[in-house]
């Protein structure tokens, strides 16, 4: 089983060179921690700049310059700096090309449920709608039963939606699994010592296996 | 040039009324009028209607105005870190419009670019969508999306000359420069006033025909909502 750092790292490895990334509030923001050697990308933070470096030293807190989770930050040699119209602008226009965000809810056919708890929640969206609606790559790193021991991969959300059809991998402490094209989530590795059946238990919408499943190498 | 020179953030929103919709600039507590929002405080109109991404902390940005329950509806797309808003929200004293960050902005946008409206796909399939017209573009959905209508858009801006060219700082740009377009009046606060001539035209983020009134501000707070820092190597 994997704990919050070992999904980071497991999605690190799905980073290609080159990559314009959004990374969401949780687990997402830790995966730039674990960015592969040799492997250039750029972290976009939808409240407004393009090359997002790690936290300041302290003293050197920048009220100015925050990220998306409103954490102080830093820029980098190359960073640039937008307007909140334009910062959605190129989610929008999919020259983000990949975005990885928590979730409460995951669907069979790709729907996602992570922005309200009827009357027990209400935060608001932020950004997450505008993100799932145009992503060309979406992956949703979460546990993968909730705090009440209940699958978090269902058959359809019971949550308010955040997107339909949009969630294309799911990594959790579990398994690495993908929607299959005509809905499931198809099994791809397990974590360390999972077993598949552990992983067919927890998860309650249609999970299709095929073949050996592999462990995850991280 | 024209001069657009008010002197303080009190003969700034002066004819703001009780029942206005006011756009307010800022991400969390980043690059938030801080000096109109306490005049406003302090002038105790309510009733208001408050289009801005966030709605500050209990205590300190709108959640000043929270407090002292001058909001009648708030339109925003993320309201967290604040549990008077969460209350007045589950009690149902307080409207709440929850737009996705990227329509916000846009609807911003499309108000500085006289635009009547914009076609998103951010919410289609969810409840965003509920009573919107949905139009398909080479396959895909879109939600119809309204630009916004403010009596007043409130800015903070870092320098600003005296006919309103603005300059903004770092990520504290945000939604100012939409918001400085979208106003029928717009009203920037700058931490540096400086005479006309001493902006370079090749730096202006937003031109001062959109700004009407500008002033100084003071005692800028720059409240910090996640301090987060790395240990000294």
């Amino acid at each position: 089983m994997l704990d919050k750092t070992g999904i980071a790292k497991r999605i690190a490895k799905e980073i290609k060179d080159g990559y314009y990334v959004n990374l969401g509030i949780g687990i997402p923001t830790l995966v730039a921690n674990y960015i592969p050697e040799g492997i250039n990308i750029v972290l976009q933070s939808e409240n407004g700049l393009l090359g997002m470096g790690p936290f300041p030293f302290e003293g050197e807190e920048d009220p100015d310059l925050i990220n998306a989770g409103k954490q102080t930050i830093t820029t980098l040699p190359g960073s640039s700096i937008f307007d909140s119209a334009m910062s959605f602008g190129m989610i929008r226009s999919q020259k983000v090309d990949l975005t990885i965000l928590g979730a409460m809810e995951v669907s069979e056919n790709g729907d996602i449920a992570n922005w309200k708890i009827p009357g027990k929640m209400v935060k608001g969206m932020g950004g997450a709608m505008d993100l799932v609606a145009s992503a060309k790559n979406i992956i949703v790193a979460m546990q993968h039963v909730n705090k009440a021991g209940e699958s978090k991969l269902l058959s359809e959300c019971s949550l308010p939606l955040t997107g339909v059809k949009c969630v294309k991998k799911i990594v959790t402490e579990l398994a690495v699994l993908e929607i299959a094209s005509g809905g499931g989530f198809r099994l791809l590795e397990r974590a360390p010592g999972v077993s598949v059946e552990e992983i067919r238990k927890a998860t309650t919408g249609k999970l299709i296996i095929e073949g050996e499943i592999p462990e995850m190498q991280i | 040039m024209i001069n657009k020179v008010v002197a303080n953030a009190d003969e700034a929103i002066q004819d703001i009324s009780s029942g206005m919709t006011l756009m307010l600039g800022g991400f969390g507590l980043c690059g938030i009028p801080e000096n109109c929002i306490n005049a406003l405080v302090n002038k105790g109109i309510d009733q208001l209607t408050c289009i801005s991404n966030n709605a500050g902390v209990d205590d300190f940005g709108i959640g000043l105005m929270l407090r002292k329950r001058q909001v009648k509806k708030m339109i925003s797309s993320y309201v967290g870190e604040n549990a008077e808003f969460e209350r007045q929200l589950l009690s149902g004293e307080l409207e709440v419009e929850l737009v996705p960050q990227g329509t916000l902005a846009t609807r911003c946008m499309a108000a500085g670019y006289g635009m009547p409206a914009i076609f998103t796909p951010a919410g289609v399939g969810t409840e965003v969508a509920q009573g919107k017209e949905i139009r398909n573009f080479n396959g895909k959905d879109y939600l119809m999306e309204m630009a916004f209508d403010a009596d007043f858009a409130i800015v903070k801006a870092w320098k600003g000359d005296t006919a309103g060219n603005l300059i903004f700082r770092s990520t504290a740009r945000n939604f100012n420069p939409v918001m400085a377009m979208a106003g029928k009046i717009t009203i920037a606060e700058v931490e540096h006033l400086v005479e006309v001539g001493e902006l370079d035209p090749d730096q202006i983020h937003t031109p001062g025909i959109y700004v009407h009134r500008i002033f100084q501000g003071k005692d800028y707070e720059k409240r910090i909502e996640q301090r987060t820092v790395r240990p000294k190597e």
